[in-house]
């Protein structure tokens, strides 16, 4: 088998056991929704507050929800000595590192689009002409974020305050990249020129590159026995 | 004995260094013109800072050396100097915000370089949590190394963002003293206090081994008593 098709492989299990009981996607799209709604109450529903503060808003129910993911990623290893399992799979572990990266990559995705339309009618948003230069946006932030996240949460499934830890080390190493999503998304809601998100989209492309980098290279050292 | 010596040399050194700093900037140096006597926090804050900078580089080469080579020592001197860069950067802060408040008439501004140490401080923080979570001490140390190597890199990532943010938008919030032609009394003072501050942290870091070696002695110790 080729290594392309071992990471598709398993970016395929684990997108099928998502699909099978549907948990991760309906809690994630759920909290993305209630954060959103929140942040509503927050701002003691000032329209203009909102509207200014909105891409922020966003980023943040997306960071938030995206943990969320992360962590049911890697914990549903952990039943049944899955992860045993998993690295037996003869495969190299890079592949099994960026096929959990593809699979977390996925559903943080789909959840971000479903979350679209809800946002859009929460805060009274035109987003529909702009999706495609808000794709442009989203795909290279949340695929940074499934990367640290991804490694990160190998790193802390074993942990006993596993839920506390994973947000507390991949927030502020995630912080350029959140910045830089929430910079470009501003740029973009208030329709100015797209050269102006450019500096944060070369952000979030180095930001990427360093962390898929280093995580091939060390995401062996992380789960050897 | 020739290592209980230079321990020594140093200890002496650093309690001497941080004497003459005093000196020299509570008593040798005047008084800022524009700032005062709050300015002689400056004494303290930046050595601070430029020694947890220190600290930190430390931790990343380390972790490189530990991954690679797989001594203990390197894990237990990127766990120690991990743990005085905390608390050197904590320091730091807490000295500049006393020094914020009378000049800037805030505790906390949102500057470029204030963001990113603390984001640099949280990093760190959550460094510490890891390994004090870990429960196998050989697990904790390559996660651990791993999260140095990492966060280490992320950090020029992290300032460049910071520094953007804060400037593409607002470029007259940062709130920085004109680079004025700083007095030659006053470089002394400063140099002086680095110096004294290197000296303390390379002491503090040897100690701070000796515990660990002691801890694994009495490791050892207890593992041989209970068979």
């Amino acid at each position: 088998m080729t290594f392309a098709r071992m990471v598709l492989a398993i970016a395929w299990k684990d997108l099928v056991v998502e699909w099978r009981d549907r948990e991760s996607i309906t809690a994630m799209c759920f909290f993305a929704f209630l954060v959103l709604f929140l942040f509503n109450f927050a701002l003691g529903g000032d329209q203009t507050l909102i509207r200014g503060a909105a891409s922020g808003l966003l980023w943040l129910a997306f960071a938030f929800t995206a943990v969320l993911g992360l962590a049911r990623s890697v914990q549903g290893e952990l039943a049944n000595d899955c992860l045993d399992g998993l690295l037996l799979y003869p495969a190299e572990r890079e592949a099994i590192f960026l096929g959990k990266l593809c699979g977390s990559f996925s559903v943080i995705l789909l959840v971000e689009l479903i979350s679209f339309p809800i946002f859009a009618v929460l805060y009274n948003m035109d987003i529909w002409s702009q999706l495609p230069k808000l794709l442009l946006i989203t795909v290279p932030a949340t695929l940074g974020f499934a990367t640290a996240g991804t490694l990160l949460s190998t790193m802390t499934v074993g942990l006993r305050a596993r839920e506390a830890m994973l947000p507390f080390l991949l927030f502020p190493m995630t912080i350029p990249l959140i910045l830089s999503a929430v910079r470009g998304t501003e740029v973009i809601l208030r329709r100015e020129a797209f050269e102006l998100a450019m500096p944060w989209l070369k952000l979030m492309a180095a930001f990427d590159v360093l962390f898929l980098v280093g995580s091939l290279l060390t995401f062996e050292l992380l789960v050897e026995e | 004995m020739i290592r209980r010596q230079v321990e020594r040399i140093l200890g002496l050194g650093a309690a001497l260094g941080l004497l003459v700093g005093l000196y020299a900037g509570f008593i040798y140096a005047p008084a800022d013109a524009a700032q005062g006597e709050v300015q002689r926090l400056m004494y303290l804050h930046v050595p601070l800072i430029l020694v947890s900078y220190l600290a930190f580089f430390v931790v990343f080469v380390a972790s490189v050396l530990y991954l690679w080579r797989r001594h203990r020592q390197h894990d237990a001197i990127a766990r120690s100097s991990a743990e005085i860069g905390v608390l050197f950067t904590a320091l730091s802060i807490a000295v500049g915000s006393i020094w914020g408040r009378p000049t800037w008439g805030a505790w906390w501004t949102w500057d470029a370089r204030l963001t990113t140490t603390a984001i640099l401080l949280l990093m760190f923080l959550g460094y510490l949590m890891l390994r004090a979570l870990v429960d196998d001490p050989l697990r904790g140390a390559t996660f651990c190394a791993v999260l140095g190597i990492i966060g280490f890199l992320d950090v020029p990532i992290i300032h460049m963002s910071v520094v953007w943010w804060r400037t593409l938008h607002q470029p007259a919030s940062i709130l920085r003293p004109g680079p004025s032609m700083v007095a030659m009394d006053m470089q002394v003072a400063l140099y002086s206090n680095v110096v004294a501050f290197g000296l303390l942290y390379v002491y503090l870091l040897i100690k701070r081994l000796q515990i660990e070696g002691a801890r694994e002695e009495l490791f050892r110790l207890q593992m041989e008593l209970l068979g």
